[in-house]
């Protein structure tokens, strides 16, 4: 009997753009998996590839995008289905909420209408009181205050983290078994983000809902993901239980990110704050080899990390890396590279 | 809402209160009710006891508030022309032109969204390069010549090559002879065409642009993200959002078009507000004109009015006054 | 006749973007170029690949040379009439034909092309001097004396244009001189609305508040600071206005109310050919359109180009 196939499998996912230059290559062979149930960050500077490959999870890359590879969604494939196909998942089994809520939103609709517009495309045998008493419990679990009244409101009528909150509820009218959140917390001021990471956590807690949380803030990961992705110029340079990726990161990039968090446990008085030397590379012109050997301190020229593209490297349980030198890595922890030891 | 209705309304009322003003002394300052006589030579002490008759001797500003008096009673005076009411003239003036906006505006509305629309969603593809081509033709074209070509090629020209005994579509006035819906329509397409041509152009450019935006907004992803089929998307978020601005712009060109038609009834003679400005330019019919700025003023006046209301109804943004 | 209308809300920069495109295009995520080139070297390298733009450039200048220059190209003169010959159709002796009294129509274009051209160039200068000076003015300055500005314009621009221009032209004169001043005042207010509409939003920045911060005079910073960078959408209705006033004085004339014989302008002579419609001498009609169509149409083609030139990303008008 074959075990069930996982919520999410994406496999060797490659996404170009053309342009004037050549082609941009947003995302290259991007390979990970999510199950039911599970919560995974998936995280990266901009120009990582991240929002480029959440938005090819849900077909809504535009047509000049070239994609390439497999996402299959409880063993069926996606890429290449028709259109009809996917308006049918998207909504239902699979939602995205986006960064920008007051862009997200459409102006001239009220909140509940466009909330329960959700319901009404994919379910329009509920009867229109059914669908109003569903708007008015999404918005209470997400945290709305009055929220009968509110669903009646527009959405320049909402503060800035209830729009953000109100679209996850337009993302979870349909209990969808994945919610892709594009950058949920970065327009919000901290205290607004703590609210929002608090609905997302009621949310992983009641709902079965799965979510693919992408994002650049390693500290939103922290607290809300299981497994995390990490993102480099397109391609997937690590993936690890949280604690493991934050305890022991074996790629020398997600090393230079936790080093460059600032801390208060962190001995660092009179150094200056770490910074990863360098930029991200042209996604056009890219480095040869390993994309990050540019700025990697544990690199070895000129082979194998300038010439040949690290494959992901077993380093624990459910732990890869995709470096060459992940030995190395190993004997480094980002509080050493912060504060310059040894 | 009504708040912002009430405010726009009120402002209203002193802009076309001082526009009547200004035009009542322009008209005042460029045509002299004496002429008649000065130019049949008569005494000097008979054309002082006509301007006073007239009330030419009092202050510009007296003048103007009787004026003023009688208008709002109802009063426009007599055409030195035709000898006729004013409110006559100016009421069947106005309802021909009336048909011509009308027609007009729906011709035109129903072809600029459709053309905008179009464009696009196809942006790029043959089509649309063909309607942005035609635009451009459109807004350059001098009004008045396409008329006239239009005449020629589809009215007399017709006429001509097939030895009609009428040309298929008619070029002067709105009815002749035996009246009837045929004939009518057949009245109608010349100028109604010259007249769309003016407007549609624009319109759809703006239509397209608008659009475009909106396509390229937030909230056209957030709605395909949720599965909305493509018409829904594209009618309920995008054309709804689309409209806002054209319709304001709809509201205030509808405006102008009471008075702007002077040259698509010259050409051809329909009896409308723009054929009695011109008879009474010429004639130097300085009551009729007077009362001709007042009402086209007052119908630009109002229908800018109702493109900020139509606005502040289309835009919840906007009605938090 | 319509005044110049407000510009459409901006359209983004063109993507090659297939058809049934009804997503926004995800930016590909890569850091801004910086670009080498002052902003004027920038401006004529955009100038330059707008073929449209190019194209209508070399037509305005060959018809600008052939109209002020008809003393020299045109093959008969202005009023030159051949009785004899009448009303003829284009030959080779008359490229263009003749009207009743003989005249050879392509050289009345020439000589008529040279007042439609005059009106329109000096109606788009004069109005955009005296607009901008006082759109600047109430856009700086503001509160009273903008109000005051915007009420006022707000007036004139109530009453239908061509009703008011014709009465003006009725109590001033038909010459073209008059024509001239009687458009530019009409023509000015919209200017100063579109400047002033410009300073407004100028005036935010902060590099104006910086300006102002370190002890510029308002005229200082008007001139050195606001104005430069209103120039594109200046420039932009400056041109199209050209068209706007081409059309304004075509317009008027064909009514009869503006040009008058023995002057001739293109609207003139659509004017007097009016009645050929219909007729053999219909001919009578198409080159006058043709020449303010063609015109008009260069006009906005680099109009556009301009537009784009200034500002690829366009903001506003």
């Amino acid at each position: 009997m074959t075990p069930d196939p996982p919520l999410l499998a994406v496999e060797r996912l490659s996404v170009d753009f053309p342009t004037d230059d050549g082609p941009l290559h947003a995302v290259d062979g991007v390979t990970f998996q999510i199950d039911e149930h599970e919560v995974v960050g998936m995280v990266g500077e901009s120009g990582s590839g991240k929002t480029v490959t959440a938005l090819a999870l849900l077909g809504l890359l535009p047509r000049r995008a070239q994609i390439r590879g497999s996402v299959r969604l409880r063993g069926e494939e996606l890429l290449g289905r028709p259109e009809r196909d996917l308006e049918q998942l998207r909504g239902e089994t699979v939602a995205m909420v986006f960064q920008d809520a007051l862009a997200s939103f459409n102006p001239v609709m009220s909140v509940g209408a466009q909330v329960g517009e959700t319901i009404a495309v994919h379910h329009p045998e509920v009867s229109a009181s059914a669908r109003r008493e569903r708007v008015v419990e999404l918005l209470e679990l997400v945290g709305i205050p009055d929220p009968a009244g509110r669903a009646d409101e527009y959405p320049h009528q909402y503060s800035g983290g209830m729009r953000q909150r109100a679209m996850l509820a337009m993302a979870l009218a349909n209990d969808p078994a994945l919610l892709v959140a594009d950058e949920p917390t970065t327009a919000l001021d901290v205290t607004l983000q703590a609210q929002v990471l608090d609905v997302l956590e009621r949310i992983r807690d009641r709902t079965g809902t799965a979510i693919l949380l992408v994002t650049h803030d390693l500290g939103v990961v922290a607290g809300l993901a299981e497994r995390v992705l990490v993102m480099y110029a397109g391609r997937a340079v690590e993936e690890a239980p949280v604690d493991d990726l934050f305890a022991a990161p074996r790629h020398p990039y997600t090393l230079g990110l936790l080093a460059s968090l600032p801390r208060l446990d962190r001995r660092t008085r009179g150094s200056p704050l770490f910074r990863i030397p360098g930029q991200p590379p042209s996604l056009v012109h890219r480095p040869s080899g390993c994309a990050f050997h540019p700025r990697c301190q544990f690199r070895a020229l000129p082979a194998p990390c300038a010439t040949d593209v690290p494959g992901p490297v077993e380093v624990g349980a459910g732990h890869q890396a995709a470096c060459h030198r992940t030995e190395l890595v190993a004997d480094v922890t980002p509080q050493q590279l912060a504060i310059g030891t040894p | 809402m009504l708040n912002l209705v009430g405010r726009r309304a009120l402002y209203s009322v002193p802009v076309i209160l001082i526009a009547s003003f200004l035009t009542f002394a322009f008209v005042r300052a460029t045509f002299d009710p004496t002429a008649k006589l000065r130019q049949s030579r008569e005494s000097a002490s008979a054309i002082r006891a006509e301007r006073v008759r007239l009330g030419l001797n009092k202050p510009l500003v007296d003048q103007y508030g009787s004026w003023l008096g009688r208008f709002l009673r109802g009063d426009w005076g007599t055409s030195e022309r035709t000898h006729e009411a004013v409110t006559a003239q100016i009421g069947r003036a106005l309802g021909n032109t009336t048909q011509l906006v009308v027609w007009g505006v729906l011709v035109a509305a129903v072809i600029a969204v459709g053309i905008g629309v179009y464009s696009a969603l196809r942006q790029y593809s043959l089509l649309d390069y063909t309607f942005t081509g035609l635009t451009f033709l459109g807004l350059a074209l001098p009004p008045f010549w396409f008329g006239l070509i239009a005449i020629e090629f589809l009215a007399v020209g017709p006429k001509q090559w097939f030895h009609l005994s009428d040309p298929p579509l008619f070029f002067i006035g709105l009815h002749s002879g035996g009246g009837g819906i045929l004939d009518y329509a057949r009245h109608l397409v010349l100028p109604v065409m010259t007249l769309t041509v003016q407007i549609v152009a624009g319109w759809s450019r703006y239509q397209r642009s608008s659009m475009l935006d909106v396509m390229s907004s937030g909230y056209i992803r957030t709605a395909r993200a949720k599965g909305v089929p493509r018409r829904r998307v594209v009618l309920r978020h995008g054309l709804r959002n689309a409209l806002v601005p054209l319709v304001t712009v709809m509201a205030l060109d509808i405006g102008a078009l009471f008075g702007g038609l002077i040259i698509t009834e010259k050409i051809f003679s329909v009896p409308g507000m723009g054929k009695l400005f011109i008879d009474s330019l010429l004639a130097g019919d300085a009551t009729t004109l007077t009362a001709w700025l007042v009402v086209t003023a007052a119908f630009i006046v109002a229908f800018n009015l109702l493109a900020d209301v139509a606005y502040g109804w289309l835009d919840p943004r906007v009605r938090v006054a | 006749m319509r005044p110049p209308t407000p510009a459409p809300p901006a359209v983004p920069e063109p993507e090659p973007v297939g058809p049934s495109e009804l997503l926004p295009s995800v930016e590909p995520p890569t850091a801004v170029e910086a670009q080498p080139g002052s902003a004027g070297q920038l401006f004529w390298r955009r100038l330059r690949r707008h073929r449209l733009a190019l194209i209508s450039i070399v037509v305005l200048a060959l018809l600008a040379i052939a109209c002020f220059g008809a003393g020299l190209f045109a093959p008969y003169g202005r009023d030159e009439q051949n009785l004899a010959l009448g009303a003829v159709g284009p030959s080779w002796q008359h490229w263009f034909g003749t009207d009743e009294l003989g005249r050879d129509q392509l050289s009345r274009l020439l000589y008529a092309g040279q007042i439609s051209l005059e009106i329109g160039l000096a109606v788009a200068l004069l109005s955009t001097l005296v607009g901008t000076v006082i759109g600047a003015v109430a856009g700086y300055l503001g509160r009273a004396t903008d109000q005051t500005l915007m009420r006022l314009t707000d007036l004139f621009l109530v009453v239908p244009a061509v009703a008011v221009l014709a009465i003006a032209l009725k109590k001033f004169g038909h010459d073209r001189f008059t024509i001239i001043w009687v458009l530019a005042a009409l023509f000015w207010m919209y200017v100063a609305r579109v400047v002033r509409a410009q300073v407004l939003s100028i005036k935010e920045q902060d590099y104006v508040e910086a300006a102002r911060a370190s002890g510029a005079s308002g005229a200082w910073i008007i001139v050195r600071h606001v104005l430069p960078n209103c120039v594109g959408p200046i420039v932009v209705n400056a041109t199209l206005s050209v068209a706007a006033a081409i059309v304004a004085e075509s317009t008027l004339s064909f009514l009869g109310f503006g040009i008058q014989i023995p002057a001739t302008s293109w609207g003139r002579m659509l004017a007097d050919a009016e009645g050929t419609v219909g007729t053999s001498q219909s001919y009578l009609l198409y080159f006058p359109g043709l020449a303010i169509l063609l015109t008009v149409l260069a006009v906005n083609f680099l109009g556009d180009g301009l537009r784009d030139a200034f500002d690829p990303q366009r903001g506003d008008a």
